[in-house]
């Protein structure tokens, strides 16, 4: 698992222009320029939103990233609800914790 | 005294991104009490509105995220997320570069902050400004408390964040506002957006309206997590409110569970009571 280079691109793809436009031309050379899974990068090109969320994604990266790629609200609610009767609880990250010990 | 004026309020991007889809009469309910926020802020003429906000990485990342920071930029520009998704339109935003330097530098005293000349808000900032400042044109100090990528930063220091947020404004000659911005209870973006603990709320409201400094610091963030969801995490911004206004007593102008904004809708003031005097020194 990879999560912190899922969540970047996602984070510098919400962000900047510059790399959605790289997004846009050429989606492949942005996704190899990060340490992904074949796994990872496969949801991220689908896009698996479900995937992405059980893998640990944090919504307030994957809400933007879900709507860039054409998600209404509750399509990208419905998303990760599926994504959890699909694959499983959520693996790792904020939301398979229970706190952040502070 | 400098601090003028300080509140606190919601920011969820379901205010503006989703108003059609609320139930009316909550909605127009909790817009005219943010109305009534925007007055009583115009009427304390402050020179700058510092806004204490908990952004959902917009700026802020992992690979070097600060507990603490105080924008020190000329302008800024929000919101970062697409403009027709939050329902408010890109613009810039004036900053106070010179003032925010005099307050980090004096804050640096006690506590230790990052600062930051770029910043691109997001609807935890555009949200409150579209409706306290919808013309953009009182100038602007951000402050970031990071309550999205743990470890976070401990309750007791937002606490002592405030304080030293408050012994900043009151040494600078400037007519300063303050409000803060967070969710209380919600689980924002996962499949239980729209949850919402009316009851955690209401008790932790109190606890912030009191100023009890001991309750708001005995809260954990594996209680938190359990009561309030991750979304919990964001009382940091309520909490550095109450260091800031420590010894004074708030009023709740609104709060409602609005599920379709995925938070209690909450609108809240501070009746600031002047600072203690310090002890008079020994002859």
């Amino acid at each position: 698992m990879s999560l912190y280079h899922v969540q970047k691109l996602i984070y510098q793809l919400n962000r900047d222009p510059l790399v959605r436009r790289q997004y846009e031309e050429n989606f492949d050379a942005l996704l190899a320029g990060f340490e992904l899974t074949p796994e990872e990068r496969a949801a991220i090109r689908e896009p698996d939103i479900g995937l992405l969320y059980v893998m640990g994604v944090n919504g307030q990266l994957l809400m933007h990233y879900a709507a860039l790629r054409g998600y209404e609200w509750d399509a990208y609610i419905e998303a990760m609800r599926a994504g959890e009767r699909r694959y499983g609880p959520v693996r790792t990250g904020l939301y398979k914790r229970a706190g952040s010990g502070s | 005294m400098s601090l003028v004026f300080a509140g606190a309020l919601s920011h969820a991007p379901g205010i503006t991104g989703r108003a059609g889809r609320a139930d009316p009469t909550l909605r127009d309910a909790f817009y005219a009490s943010l109305g009534r926020m925007r007055e009583a802020l115009e009427a304390a003429r402050p020179d700058t509105l510092v806004v204490i906000a908990a952004e959902h990485f917009a700026n802020f990342f992992m690979n070097n995220m600060p507990s603490l920071c105080v924008g020190m930029a000329e302008a800024y520009e929000g919101p970062i997320e697409d403009e027709a998704w939050l329902n408010i339109k890109r613009t810039r935003v004036p900053g106070a570069a010179e003032l925010s330097q005099r307050l980090i530098t004096e804050m640096m005293r006690d506590v230790d902050l990052a600062y930051a000349q770029e910043w691109k808000f997001d609807h935890g900032i555009m949200v409150p400004l579209h409706f306290l400042t919808p013309r953009y044109d009182l100038p602007i100090i951000p402050v970031n408390i990071n309550c999205q990528g743990p470890p976070l930063i401990p309750l007791e220091r937002c606490w002592t964040f405030g304080r030293a947020l408050r012994r900043a404004c009151e040494r600078a000659p400037e007519r300063i506002a303050v409000v803060s911005t967070g969710g209380i209870s919600h689980w924002p973006a996962t499949p239980d957006s729209g949850k919402i603990n009316e009851r955690w709320d209401r008790a932790f409201l109190q606890e912030f309206l009191d100023n009890r400094r001991e309750a708001l610091l005995a809260h954990t963030d594996e209680d938190t997590y359990r009561e309030a969801g991750q979304g919990g995490f964001e009382i940091r911004t309520f909490i550095a409110l109450a260091g800031l206004t420590e010894g004074s007593k708030g009023q709740l102008w609104f709060y409602a569970p609005i599920p379709i904004f995925a938070v209690g809708c909450t609108v809240a003031v501070v009746d600031i009571a002047p600072l203690p005097a310090p002890p008079a020194a020994r002859p």
